[in-house]
């Protein structure tokens, strides 16, 4: 047996969980080997070429703020940004980019080979070497092993994939890949309990076939955006969508040859999304809907292929080509290549530790689209935790755990190890609870200190950080120090300022709470020091929603006692003879880390917490 | 699901209902003394904050809004941590019976304190150290057994016209979570325009609906009328006997009561702490020469009518035609079967009645001898504390829960149209009507996050 070499750490993926995976492991210190099938498909964008939106702009901004890559990544290489979601409140307002795919990856390429203690290789993973239900390597395709102390599977849709586009299957991974059909069989081996799930991605068609004259043009914001905290990109070249719809003559063609959908003629048996239905999902769900959006987005500067957004599909192509054809604008459209389905093995996110390690395979974790999620930004974020917890791992330290009231990345994990997912699970942020704490614009406030404490923050971003949180106290004090009167000279400052006068004395801080008072308005009236427009947004959206903040942080608070409250590894459920049998059975498999994803689990009801808080005190009273 | 903090301030009563001259109503927690203090007034008009641990307090506890008098009281005031949780408590010590219990009991959680889950104040004391490791087991057996008791009155008494109305304000409360959240979460995609003045008009209406079940609860028959009561058995059986037996049995309260019908009289009949309302005691007492003329046709009015149904049969005489006719009548009604003369020779047929109305409970009674009258008053506790009574028009006996999420679910739906009259952003109203949509959720034992995500789903063409 060849061992071809030694690594703390091996990645299997080099998609957006992969790379993030391999980056954090590598950046906190630990030799790490990042495998891909394909070098020149590092950091793929198989699907929308977009990064961002409400939750998962939000999910860039935390990796961003623990130390990960991909809002860096998007900053140097989009072609179009816009903050989503502008009219509604501070919490769900997003950032979204539009991508170059290629520029992307090979930015990020380029980032990987240049990582110290990061091994970029070529080569397909057939098997992972388990003993005595620990980690010990894995076995390549070619024969030859790899030792090492901690795999971090990141596969993505490549495990026994399949790809669908009308009666034509064949075995694939996205885009022409190979798909990893042995690994599957490897991960059954070692006791991970798989699942089978399904997405599907729309047409390329070809830029000089499309006519932009009848369609709306969708263009970027004026003021340039950035996902990550250390970017400082004022200006940027941007590239417009265009924005145009289907029809009734689309959907008659669908209709006519539904027959021939493979959803229809039991070819596909995966779980697909319901957020990403195909576009004949969409027209046997809502059949009263005259017509569907379509947005048509660039793929990258060098290239003519234009992603048809909403139109995802595994029809025949003959049925693409037809249905394409009704949309306005497109009359004349080439599909460079055609929309299909792909099936995939991913498994059941409820075999794995909030650390996202297995619970039954010491060194095994998981990350993105192999624990049953969808989206890049999904799989980034896992990607990222898994790699900085299978260091943490190596390193003998405490897995990092974010919880729902601290990120998105907390809110995802939890779902997905607590409550498992039937579909391809996506971030929305109506799955936060606490979503006005939880806001992208103070992903830094949140995260860096603990990106810090892993070693995955860099000098010159804490150093931004502490200077930024700084300046916030700095002016929010002095806010709050100074007290106006409603003389005559005051009300006069406000009205030459064009504000409204004051009846009674109030703080700054106070006057900033009014809707029509910004911080600039005062600073201009009362000669308040010059700051960021970050550090404004800050101050005010802390000032405006103090009462609703406050609520959710008093909510925050309750619960903390029960999330703070540890479950001992060893307890042994079937011993509370109080639990109803439901209870028992589930929290035997899922194994809570707290009382409080305890009381997440579905089944699990307020007595049953009661009654094991009360064993709790009891164990602990037992063993001290 | 929510959890409590812990160190809020809990009350319950603290008695077993109904039984006892006297009930008690126990306050725990950091402001239970404050919060006493704004429904007790003491005679020497001095409040128990300014009072030392261990007093006992005589005054009357009366409604601060309406300065009703509600009852006479000796409040027992025992500062942490010198008491059974360790925390501040209030004992309020009043007379016992349903009623003075329960109105005490509903002012507290009016003026602050939260209903005590079970066994609460037994975990309190644990958790704070107070009783030691042996009977840790014996508190979560106590919770056990609470919570499935509460669990069974609760679902026993949402069946009908209650729950649907909750569900009805559920479902449209999904609604617009689920508009707003699909908008929120999917700017780009054709989610329709919400119009928030529209939103504001239905949130009015479920506000009103909330208020008008408040009010109902408030009123429910239980606490102010009663538990609507038939006698009902063919003439000469004995109802008169039993009617009298009942108000005569010891702590017995009777209060005549015009009834709504013309030639009706109803009577109070408070059986250990149950108010019963007996149906058309006029007609039974008319006994004696036109005597227990009411015949079938009436009783089956007053089996409809009724909650509570005492059917008497004759035990020395063989089953009559009318006889069967009251089994045919009660066989779903889930009633008592109450055997009289059971000091004479027995002659009916129990075993057909046993067949016909296997559900009910068969007492022997004699109304001579004053036998079995104990075991048919246990019965119909039994019936009303278990949850077995099923109402007419959905009121509710465990209805202070109920009462107690209504009025916060009423608070929330107030707070979101503060909000949208403000302009706060959808995205911040939307926590409001999913407090509201969640409280709601508790009554009926339904609170799934997952429910809003399928709706948005179910609803909205969303996909890329």
């Amino acid at each position: 047996m060849f061992i071809a070499g030694d690594y703390d750490i091996i990645i299997i993926g080099a998609g957006h969980a992969g790379v993030e995976a391999g980056l954090a492991a590598a950046r906190i210190g630990c030799k790490t080997m990042l495998t891909t099938l394909n070098m020149d498909n590092i950091a793929l964008m198989p699907c929308n070429p977009s990064v961002g939106g409400p939750a998962k702009g939000h999910l860039v901004r935390e990796l961003d703020a623990l130390g990960g890559e991909m809002g860096v990544n998007a900053d140097k290489t989009c072609i179009q940004f816009r903050m989503l979601n502008t009219s509604k409140g501070p919490a769900v307002q997003a950032l979204r980019a539009q991508a170059d795919k290629k520029v992307y990856q090979f930015s990020m390429k380029e980032t990987c080979e240049n990582q110290d203690n990061l091994d970029v290789k070529q080569l397909l993973v057939e098997k992972i070497l388990v003993e005595n239900g620990k980690v010990t390597g894995v076995q390549i395709e070619t024969g030859e092993i790899y030792t090492c102390r901690c795999v971090v599977l990141a596969s993505g849709t490549y495990l026994r994939g399949r790809i669908i586009i009308g009666e034509k299957t064949y075995e694939g991974g996205p885009i022409g890949q190979r798909a990893a059909v042995a690994l599957s069989q490897s991960l059954k081996e070692i006791g991970v309990k798989l699942m089978r799930f399904k997405t599907g991605t729309p047409a390329r068609v070809d830029k000089r076939t499309l006519d932009f004259t009848k369609m709306q043009i969708q263009p970027g914001d004026d003021e340039a955006r950035n996902f990550s905290f250390m970017s400082d990109e004022r200006t940027r070249d941007q590239v417009p969508c265009w924005l145009t719809y289907t029809n009734e003559r689309t959907h008659k063609i669908l209709r006519d040859n539904i027959d021939r959908a493979p959803m229809a003629n039991g070819i596909i048996e995966g779980v697909g999304p319901r957020y990403c239905p195909s576009i004949e999902t969409k027209i046997i769900r809502f059949p009263d809907k005259d017509r569907h959006q379509l947005f048509i987005e660039p793929e990258g500067l060098h290239t003519n292929e234009m992603y048809v957004q909403g139109m995802s599909t595994s029809m025949p192509v003959d049925v693409q080509f037809e249905f394409l054809k009704t949309i306005p604008g497109m009359e004349n459209v080439k599909i460079m290549r055609p929309g299909y389905a792909i099936e995939y093995d991913c498994l059941d996110p409820l075999q794995l530790q909030p650390s996202l390690e297995h619970k039954n395979i010491e060194g095994f974790f998981s990350a993105g689209q192999s624990n049953g999620t969808s989206g890049y930004e999904e799989a980034a974020a896992q990607g990222l935790m898994a790699g900085i917890n299978a260091a943490m791992k190596v390193k003998g330290h405490e897995p990092l755990i974010l919880k729902r009231s601290e990120a998105y990345i907390g809110v995802l994990i939890d779902d997905l190890v607590t409550k498992g997912t039937q579909e391809p699970y996506r971030m929305m942020t109506s799955r936060a609870e606490y979503r006005l704490l939880l806001r992208q614009d103070n992903a830094d406030m949140r995260l860096t200190e603990k990106g810090r404490q892993v070693g995955l923050v860099s000098d010159a971003r804490y150093d931004r950080y502490l200077a930024k949180k700084g300046k916030i106290n700095e002016i929010k004090a002095l806010l709050k120090d100074k007290k106006i009167n409603p003389s005559r000279e005051i009300n006069e400052l406000l009205k030459e300022n064009g504000l409204e006068e004051i009846k009674s004395s109030t703080t700054l801080y106070d006057l900033l709470k009014r809707k029509d008072i910004g911080y600039r308005e005062l600073a201009r009236a009362f000669s308040l020091p010059n700051i960021t427009n970050e550090v404004v947004k800050q101050i005010e959206t802390d000032a405006v929603y103090e009462g609703y903040i406050n609520k959710q942080e008093e909510q925050v608070q309750r619960m903390e006692k029960l999330e703070n409250r540890r479950m001992p590894a060893d307890i042994d459920y079937t011993k509370i003879s109080n639990l109803r049998d439901e209870s028992i059975e589930k929290l035997n498999k899922i194994r809570p880390i707290s009382l409080g994803q305890a009381a997440r689990i579905s089944g699990v009801s307020p007595a049953d917490i009661s009654i094991l808080l009360i064993y709790l005190e009891q164990y602990g009273r037992r063993t001290v | 699901m929510v959890y409590k903090e812990k160190n809020d301030t809990i009350a319950a009563i603290a008695t077993p209902l109904g039984e006892g001259g006297i009930g008690v109503i126990r306050v725990s927690g950091a402001d239970s003394i404050q919060m006493v203090d704004k429904i007790f007034l003491a005679a020497n008009k001095r409040a128990l904050a300014d009072r030392r641990s261990y007093r006992a307090v005589y005054g009357k506890i009366s409604d601060p809004k309406t300065k009703n008098i509600i009852d006479e009281v000796i409040c027992i005031l025992m500062r942490e941590p010198h008491s059974y949780t360790k925390e501040n408590v209030v004992e309020i010590q009043c007379h016992g019976g349903i009623m003075p219990l329960r109105k005490i009991l509903s002012l507290l959680l009016e003026w602050g304190a939260r209903l005590a889950e079970p066994g609460e104040f037994t975990k309190r004391a644990f958790l704070n150290g107070r009783i030691d490791l042996a009977q840790a087991q014996a508190v979560m057996d106590i919770i056990k057994a609470k919570t499935d008791a509460s669990l069974r009155v609760a679902t026993g008494h949402l069946s009908g016209y209650f729950s649907s109305n909750i569900r009805q304000i559920r479902d449209a409360l999904l609604e617009m979570i689920a508009h707003y959240e699909a908008a929120i979460d999917f700017p780009e995609e054709e989610v329709d325009n919400i119009d928030n003045i529209q939103v504001m008009e239905r949130i009015e209406e479920l506000k009103v609906k909330i208020n008008t079940m408040i009010s109902s609860a408030k009123t429910g028959r239980i606490l102010n009328e009663g538990l609507v009561t038939a006698i009902v058995g063919k003439p000469n059986v004995g109802k008169s006997s039993l009617l009298n037996r009942l108000l005569h049995s010891d702590r017995a309260i009777v209060t005549d009561v015009p009834g709504t019908t013309r030639d009706s009289i109803e009577e109070y009949v408070d059986v250990d702490g149950i108010p019963l309302r007996i149906i058309d005691t006029a007609g039974i007492r008319q006994t004696d020469d036109e005597v227990e003329k009411i015949g079938v046709d009436k009783a089956r009015s007053y089996i409809e009518r009724a909650d509570l149904v005492l059917a008497l049969f004759d035990g020395a005489k063989a089953m009559t035609a009318e006889d069967t006719k009251i089994i045919e009548l009660i066989r779903k009604k889930n009633a008592v079967v109450v055997i009289n003369k059971s000091d004479l020779v027995q002659n009916l047929d129990e075993s057909y009645i046993r067949k016909q109305c296997s559900d009910s409970k068969i007492i022997h009674i004699s109304t001579i001898q004053e036998e079995g009258i104990k075991e048919l008053v246990e019965t119909i506790k039994e019936k009303v504390y278990a949850g077995n009574v099923v109402y007419n028009e959905g009121e509710f006996v465990n209805n202070i829960y109920q009462l107690e999420a209504l009025k916060k679910a009423g608070q929330h739906l107030e707070d979101a149209m503060k909000s949208l009259d403000n302009d706060i952003p959808e995205d911040l109203v939307v926590i409001d009507l999913r407090s509201a949509w969640e409280k709601l959720g508790d009554i009926i034992g339904d609170t799934v996050n997952e429910d809003i995500i399928d709706e948005i789903f179910s609803r909205f063409c969303i996909g890329k």
